[in-house]
């Protein structure tokens, strides 16, 4: 072999190391990847049956009798089978349609809960004549599974085939509505005002670090002061989306705050000596030439305050956003529960019903999440600012 | 240093400039003659973008300034203090080494300031500002038909162009460029220079350079700092030919800068 003057001893051990290290990046990202996707996969699969929901093909007795004890309404073999909740809306039936009294009609029933978990193959606390009566239902064509529209009409109740989410989804939406309502204006005014116009000061630095801590505040200690600020002091109504909101826009206020400012200081200099060059006033540069700019972090940064509000529990639980709200709450200042409490609530219950109800719930909580962010997105690419 | 038979645009006086304990600018005293150009030159650091900042007051916007003496323009001490410098700003156009148009179209760059100084409405006044300005920097025939594309997406020299018209189109008397084709190229300068010359027949331009052979191609008048002082200021042709001072002299000869 001819002489080689590039021969370097020491590189074939340095590319072993390179390569050693690039594997072990990788390897994170790959084990951080299969979590997640295992998490996701096994979220869906727990939360897919909740979609569906088993009815059976009873008689029903409507009569005066059956509208005072209305578990009258079904034979006596079926009550077992038959959902209570849907028996207790037989006078509601009959208010409506009074043609009903004094009829035996063969209808479709909700089915109980433990039915329904048998029909889908889970654990259940069926005795053997329920099942055997089941059994005999199906051959015969009366029992039959459909599309669980409940989970998305109803509120919280304690009889698991009856639970929806729908109060929940309404008590987030106008929780989140305060917090944003708050929190937007009040913290990108705040970051305008610190970035363009406070002079540099012991003042303005003290703001500064009040801010930056606030956001590393244990978001409970932020429940605690919504309960004895918002509720004992300022007598505003516990459990509603009105505290919540407040509450949780003392905590996205320090994010949105720090995300604007990081995205007014990346508006280059020049665009404001432009300004200033042309006899603008600073309100004219600020608000036509830096504020649009700077909008597309702006944004971003708020829906991710939005974000981690939406997934927030313990200061709500603190101020009493973790009721039974079996309806939705129609203004800000009635009893209601958000999302994560309502998943929180469900993960508790005993019975085996919930469990799907609790995935369910956390896939709407993700895919509510997962549309911000794809807002957030959209909003960036929208917005954003070609050079 | 008194420059006999000319208009005298900008006048400064006994003008000192701290940045805190530091001084920038050491009494200058300089006559602008109006209608030419006037170059400023020297090494760094000297204070001539420092001088020419205190023309507009853009110095005002940095805290740690403090500034004695007195500009005066038009007969009116700038730095008096029924004297808003918006206002100042306004009649004195600036260019800055940087093109930095606004992220908005060419139309909207040229036509923003005026419309917000009220000085055309919206409209057929406004686009004929627009069109007059852009004929003015020289850009109108390569923009007039991608008018509502932004002024970003153009090349360096027809951003500063872009700039130029931007600083017209607020109709001031006195056009200060603070190294206007430092980041450009050979070709975007000549037309730059060429640009200048006959901007120079309706405003009083003032020109910091870092480039003597321009100062040399383009000014009437030149004034060399050093130090944060004045050391001469003259004809053009004189300050090169035949320096007095002799620290210009040193510094046209190219022996430091």
């Amino acid at each position: 072999m001819s002489h080689n003057p590039f021969y370097d001893p020491s590189l074939s051990a340095r590319h072993r190391s390179a390569w050693l290290f690039k594997l072990f990046t990788k390897g994170s990202i790959l084990f951080t990847l299969a979590f997640l996707l295992f998490f996701l996969f096994d979220m869906l699969k727990t939360a897919f049956p909740a979609i569906w929901q088993t009815y059976v093909q009873v008689d029903i007795t409507y009569s005066e009798r059956t509208v005072k004890y209305t578990n009258r309404a079904v034979h006596k073999d079926y009550r077992k089978i038959v959902s209570r909740a849907w028996l207790r809306n037989i006078p509601k039936q009959v208010e409506k349609n009074p043609d009903l009294m004094g009829k035996t009609l063969s209808m479709w029933v909700l089915a109980d809960d433990q039915v329904d978990q048998y029909m889908k193959g889970h654990h259940h606390k069926l005795k053997q004549k329920q099942i055997n009566l089941i059994e005999e239902f199906k051959a015969s064509g009366k029992v039959s599974v459909e599309w669980n529209d409940i989970f998305f009409s109803n509120g919280d109740s304690k009889i698991p085939e009856y639970a929806g989410i729908q109060s929940a989804i309404v008590g987030s939406v106008l929780t989140l509505l305060v917090t944003m309502v708050l929190a937007f204006p009040l913290g990108v005014m705040t970051a305008i005002y610190l970035e363009e116009f406070a002079r540099d000061n012991h003042f303005t630095r003290f703001i500064e670090v009040n801010i930056t801590n606030l956001a590393a505040i244990p978001s409970i200690l932020f429940g605690l002061l919504g309960l004895s600020v918002f509720i004992n002091l300022f007598g505003l109504p516990r459990s509603s989306p009105l505290v919540g909101g407040m509450t949780l826009a003392l905590m996205t206020l320090p994010i949105i705050i720090v995300s604007s400012r990081a995205a007014l200081r990346s508006v280059p200099e020049s665009i404001r000596h432009a300004g200033y060059g042309l006899g603008l006033t600073k309100q004219d540069i600020v608000k036509d030439h830096v504020v649009p700019i700077a909008m597309p972090g702006i944004l971003t940064g708020s829906i991710i305050g939005l974000a981690n509000a939406i997934g927030e529990t313990a200061p709500l639980i603190i101020i009493g956003m973790i009721a039974f709200i079996p309806d939705s709450p129609t203004s800000i200042f009635e009893a209601a529960t958000v999302l994560p409490a309502q998943i929180f609530t469900w993960a508790g219950m005993p019975e085996r019903a919930y469990v799907e109800k609790t995935a369910a719930g956390i896939v709407v909580i993700l895919s509510v999440l997962i549309s911000l962010n794809a807002v957030a997105i959209y909003l960036r690419k929208k917005y954003e600012i070609k050079w | 240093m008194k420059l006999n038979g000319e208009d005298i645009k900008i006048t400064s006086n006994a003008l000192n400039l701290h940045y805190g304990d530091h001084q920038a600018l050491r009494n200058i005293n300089i006559e602008i003659v109006k209608k030419k150009i006037t170059a400023l030159i020297g090494p760094s650091g000297c204070g001539k973008s420092t001088f020419l900042r205190c023309i507009n007051r853009m110095n005002d916007l940095i805290d740690t300034v403090s500034i004695t003496g007195n500009i005066v323009i038009d007969g009116k001490n700038i730095y008096d203090k029924d004297v808003d410098e918006v206002a100042v700003r306004k009649h004195i156009g600036m260019v800055f080494q940087q093109p930095n148009p606004f992220p908005k179209s060419i139309y909207e760059n040229v036509a923003y300031a005026p419309l917000k100084h009220h000085i055309v409405q919206k409209g057929a006044a406004c686009d004929e500002l627009v069109e007059s300005s852009l004929k003015s920097a020289g850009l109108w025939k390569e923009v007039k038909d991608k008018l509502q594309s932004p002024g970003t997406s153009l090349s360096g020299g027809q951003q500063q162009r872009l700039c130029i018209a931007r600083a017209i189109a607020v109709k001031p008397d006195v056009i200060l460029m603070d190294e206007p084709t430092s980041a450009l190229d050979p070709i975007s300068t000549q037309t730059i220079e060429a640009l200048m010359e006959s901007l120079k027949e309706n405003y009083t331009i003032v020109i910091v350079t870092h480039n003597m052979q321009q100062a040399h191609r383009i000014a009437d008048y030149t004034a060399h700092f050093h130090m944060g002082e004045l050391m001469e200021y003259a004809e053009t042709a004189q300050i090169f030919d035949s320096p007095s001072n002799s620290i210009t002299q040193d510094y046209i000869k190219g022996l430091f800068g």
